[in-house]
């Protein structure tokens, strides 16, 4: 809080010394608009960064002061030479207020209630000017610098950084001396010391913006008497601290209006059939050359029409042209100075001012206000300021010779190809990772830009770009960690479509800032089909009502069949010479393992043919097939196959009859019958979700073929619930309970997320039977 | 008093570029290549602490690459500085007498880019225009 104290002093300062010219000009000419909006907007601000601080008396005097400004604005009033005078008198004690808090003095006492009195039209007798301020200044810890000053000092330790590196060069060609080269390392990590340092004069994290909101809103829903919830996002972000100061004002004015105009009374919003307490959604982002800040509500939206009567009533829209205008701009007029929709004037966003100003500042850093307004749904404001000089955690990578640098705010992890984590398929030409069960596509860097991967280990870098949809780049080197000064490219360069910037590297040499949504945009990857499967990493997909992902494929016949993507290990291309008849049916040779092969006839097939390796965990089957189509979610009734095979049923699919495999009648009948015996079998209740989908993968992996109770004739493991006495006939008994603590001191179950507990015993099993 | 001109030699003509929305004259050590960019988008290369995006003046009025990939004129177009490779370099000269309307029919790429014409050391000599050098032919296009 005492840094927003002073934040708020610092500004109102600087805010009253701009003013001071602006005073002296419109004492001279009360009628200036101009001067008069500028004052206007002064105490406008205050009035609001007052209210926000709990400074009552400034509050009084500023609302005191923008009322009776407001008149004049709306052209009730004249300015004459005695609102002049209360208006400066006002602004003087504001000063001396603003003054004392700062310097932690006694506040100067006296009574504002003659100085609000004076403003008031009807004032009898005006305020004499008081004297200067008190010349005791408190000394000031904080320094305000142009922002230009720090520009020059970055560009000056960049190049301080530059020199060290050559010099570094020299120093090494010509192999100097032992004190020589530790004096250069204290000048180079000075250097490095004094870059971060001027770096981090310019961030700040838009947390800054973020953190005086929860406590705002607060308040002014109970000022208001609503209940609002508030959602913010992407506090993480670095942005200028120019920027943010500029932003700071009109993200304030959009919170106050949203939760004053937008947002409904609890009463009024579940007669509208919303929850009581309205949504207020504040979030920032990075995308591109730009920094996002979304402000959305689920209030009552704005009404265009009424800003138009208002606006045709304020003269400044005629109805000729009102009834040319379209929704957009009839939506744009919310940024007109003095227009409002609400009818009522409140203590927290005035008038509808505000919107004016908000336009101004952001305007003013070279970004662009959108509005997006849905009648009784909510408004969307979009702010879009620059990123002109941003420093953002970067991952820097190469591929195909070049380096690159990644927003690390877009990385989810990096996983090393040779790992036994990750396995790459070939999907109908586009290659597919499976990472710990999850399936992702795969972008390959190198061929994105044109060049051949470098030969040796890819490694991929899992990317989560904003706004949602997973995909896995391949890039050839994974180089460091590194916090980059990110400057905005050329258009020549941003219109590749693949960069969001550029950057000067350590060694001087540049290097592009690379675009993850723009990287899956120019692949083709279908930004809603990012994630090919990631049912394995969301548990709803339990839900029996979403189908399962499948392939459809063509058989070598040509028939269209489904199968499920989860069973299916991978798909190889084989050629003819791979499938031969032996020991009384057909194999597949593929690598080092031989496989039953489904799919075709009894006689091997004359050509060369894919082959998917389908799998139920324990043994693997072959199944020929001429081509992947796509992956697809069927949707529709399955008619059920006359008789059992291997189609269990058909299906229509985009209006073709389709086949759908039946795994378990495959798997039963052409899976070699000794892999079956060799597991040991454990039984897992049927009905137990948690059992079914958590508990199985760790049981499977530790080795066993799991069965449904009564499925399997004689298992050697029965898991059941603590409490439960499941038929066990001879077969090891393992209970695992819910809560952490076991029940009794006879209790011998195993608590279910007791991870090594639970391998422990079921290595134990497999290894007596 | 008459305009200053550079006179740089690109796609084996002498034209003339206007001295005052030139910065300066540089040697480029080093251009990082910005795959998926238009041809006439050689790169980028660090001058002084900023990265300027180097742009083949030669390719970008449709001729052959420029045979040096050293000599370029710095010029900073729409706030983003540039690097226009050129084949040489030769003077600044100021011009003798106003530019003048282009002659009817220019080749190639010229006429996209050739602002006016202009005489200077008695030859007549084309005045381009740096921003629709770096745009490129596409912009033309768009």
């Amino acid at each position: 809080m005492d840094d927003l104290i002073a934040e708020f002093i610092a500004e109102t300062r600087e805010m009253l010394a701009g003013l001071a010219g602006e005073i002296v000009a419109w004492e001279a000419a009360p009628a200036d608009r101009a001067r008069l909006d500028a004052i206007f907007r002064f105490v406008h601000t205050v009035k609001g960064n007052s209210g926000f601080f709990d400074l009552p008396r400034i509050k009084a005097l500023s609302h005191a002061a923008e009322d009776a400004l407001a008149a004049v604005r709306a052209g009730e009033r004249e300015p004459d030479a005695k609102l002049v005078s209360a208006v400066l008198a006002v602004i003087d004690r504001l000063g001396e207020l603003v003054q004392a808090i700062e310097s932690g003095e006694a506040v100067p006492s006296g009574d504002d209630a003659a100085l609000v009195a004076a403003l008031s039209a009807d004032a009898a007798v005006p305020v004499a000017a008081p004297a200067a301020p008190a010349a005791a200044r408190a000394p000031v810890r904080s320094v305000r610098l142009p922002v230009e000053l720090l520009d020059r000092m970055m560009s000056g330790v960049s190049d301080l950084v530059l020199a060290r590196n050559e010099l570094s060069r020299r120093l090494r060609e010509r192999g100097g001396a032992v004190e020589v080269d530790a004096c250069f390392d204290r000048v180079s990590a000075s250097i490095a010391d004094l870059r971060d340092a001027i770096t981090r004069t310019r961030m700040q994290r838009i947390d800054n913006l973020f953190s005086p909101l929860p406590r705002m809103v607060r308040d002014l829903g109970a000022e208001t008497g609503k209940d609002v919830a508030l959602a913010l996002d992407g506090g993480d972000v670095e942005l200028d601290r120019e920027m943010i100061e500029m932003i700071r004002d009109p993200l304030t004015h959009i919170v106050r209006n949203a939760i004053d105009h937008g947002i409904e009374a609890p009463a009024a919003r579940s007669a509208a059939g919303k929850p009581p307490a309205g949504a207020l959604c504040v979030s920032a982002r990075q995308t591109g050359n730009q920094i996002v800040i979304e402000v959305s509500d689920d209030g009552r939206g704005i009404d265009a029409e009424a800003l138009v009567r208002k606006a045709v009533a304020a003269g400044t829209l005629t109805p000729e042209r009102a009834a040319r205008l379209g929704p957009a701009e009839r939506l744009a007029l919310v940024f007109e100075p003095g227009l409002s929709t609400s009818d009522e004037v409140t203590e927290l966003s005035g008038r509808g001012v505000g919107m004016d100003v908000v336009r101004a500042n952001i305007e003013r850093i070279g970004g662009v206000v959108d509005i997006e307004s849905r009648p009784g749904q909510g408004v969307r404001l979009v702010l879009r300021v620059p990123l002109t000089l941003t420093i953002i955690p970067a991952l820097t990578i190469g591929a195909g010779g070049q380096t690159f640098a990644l927003p690390r705010s877009a990385i989810e992890e990096l996983v090393r190809l040779d790992g036994a984590a990750v396995r790459i398929e070939s999907l109908a030409g586009s290659r597919v990772a499976t990472i710990r069960g999850r399936r992702l596509p795969v972008l390959s860097l190198a061929h994105l830009i044109g060049r051949e991967p470098a030969g040796g280990g890819e490694t991929l870098i899992v990317l989560k770009p904003a706004g949602g949809g997973v995909y896995a780049l391949a890039v050839d080197v994974v180089h460091d960690h590194e916090e980059l000064v990110v400057k905005p490219a050329a258009p020549a360069v941003m219109a590749a479509g693949l960069y969001a910037g550029t950057t000067l590297a350590d060694d001087g040499r540049p290097v592009l800032l690379l675009d993850p949504p723009g990287i899956a945009a120019r692949a083709g990857l279908s930004l809603h089909r990012r994630d090919i499967d990631d049912g394995a990493a969301v548990p709803e997909a339990v839900d029996a009502a979403q189908a399962p992902p499948c392939l459809l494929f063509r058989t070598l016949s040509g028939a269209a069949r489904l199968v499920e993507v989860a069973a299916v290990e991978r798909i190889d291309e084989v050629p003819e010479s791979a499938v031969r008849a032996t020991a009384g049916r057909l194999h597949v040779a593929i690598g080092p393992t031989v496989l039953p092969l489904a799919g075709c006839g009894a006689e091997p097939p004359r050509r060369a043919m894919r082959v998917m390796r389908l799998t139920d965990g324990v043994c693997e089957i072959g199944y020929a097939l001429d081509e992947v189509v796509d992956i697809v979610r069927p949707a529709g009734t399955v008619l059920p196959a006359a008789a059992p095979g291997e189609v269990r049923g058909v299906i229509l699919h985009a209006g073709e009859q389709v086949e759908l495999l039946d795994l378990h009648w495959l798997l039963a009948c052409h899976a070699p019958a000794a892999a079956a015996g060799a597991a040991p079998v454990c039984v897992l209740p049927a009905g137990d979700p948690w059992m079914q989908t958590i508990l199985r993968p760790l049981v499977e992996r530790a080795g066993y073929r799991v069965a449904a109770a009564g499925e399997a004739a004689s298992p050697d493991l029965v898991i059941a619930s603590a409490g439960e006495e499941p038929a066990a006939e001879g077969a090891a008994l393992l209970r695992v309970r819910a809560c952490a603590e076991p029940a009794g001191e006879d209790d011998d179950s195993i608590h279910r997320y007791d991870r090594d507990a639970l391998m422990a015993a079921l290595a134990a099993v497999r290894g007596g039977r | 008093m008459s305009a200053l001109l550079l006179l740089v030699r690109l796609g084996g003509e002498r034209v003339a570029l206007p001295a005052t929305d030139v910065e300066g004259v540089v040697e480029l050590e080093g251009v990082t290549p910005v795959p998926g960019a238009a041809p006439h988008v050689v790169g980028l290369s660090a001058l002084r602490s900023r990265v300027v995006t180097v742009i083949d003046g030669s390719a970008s009025i449709g001729g052959e690459p420029c045979r040096s990939r050293r000599d370029a004129v710095v010029a900073v177009i729409g706030g983003h500085p540039y690097a226009l490779l050129v084949d040489g370099v030769e003077d600044v000269v100021a011009a003798s007498g106003e530019p003048r309307p282009l002659p009817g029919s220019l080749g190639g790429g010229w006429s996209r880019v050739a602002r006016a014409a202009v005489e200077a050391e008695g030859d007549l000599l084309l005045l381009l225009d740096l921003a629709a050098i770096v745009a490129g032919p596409a912009a033309e296009a768009a």
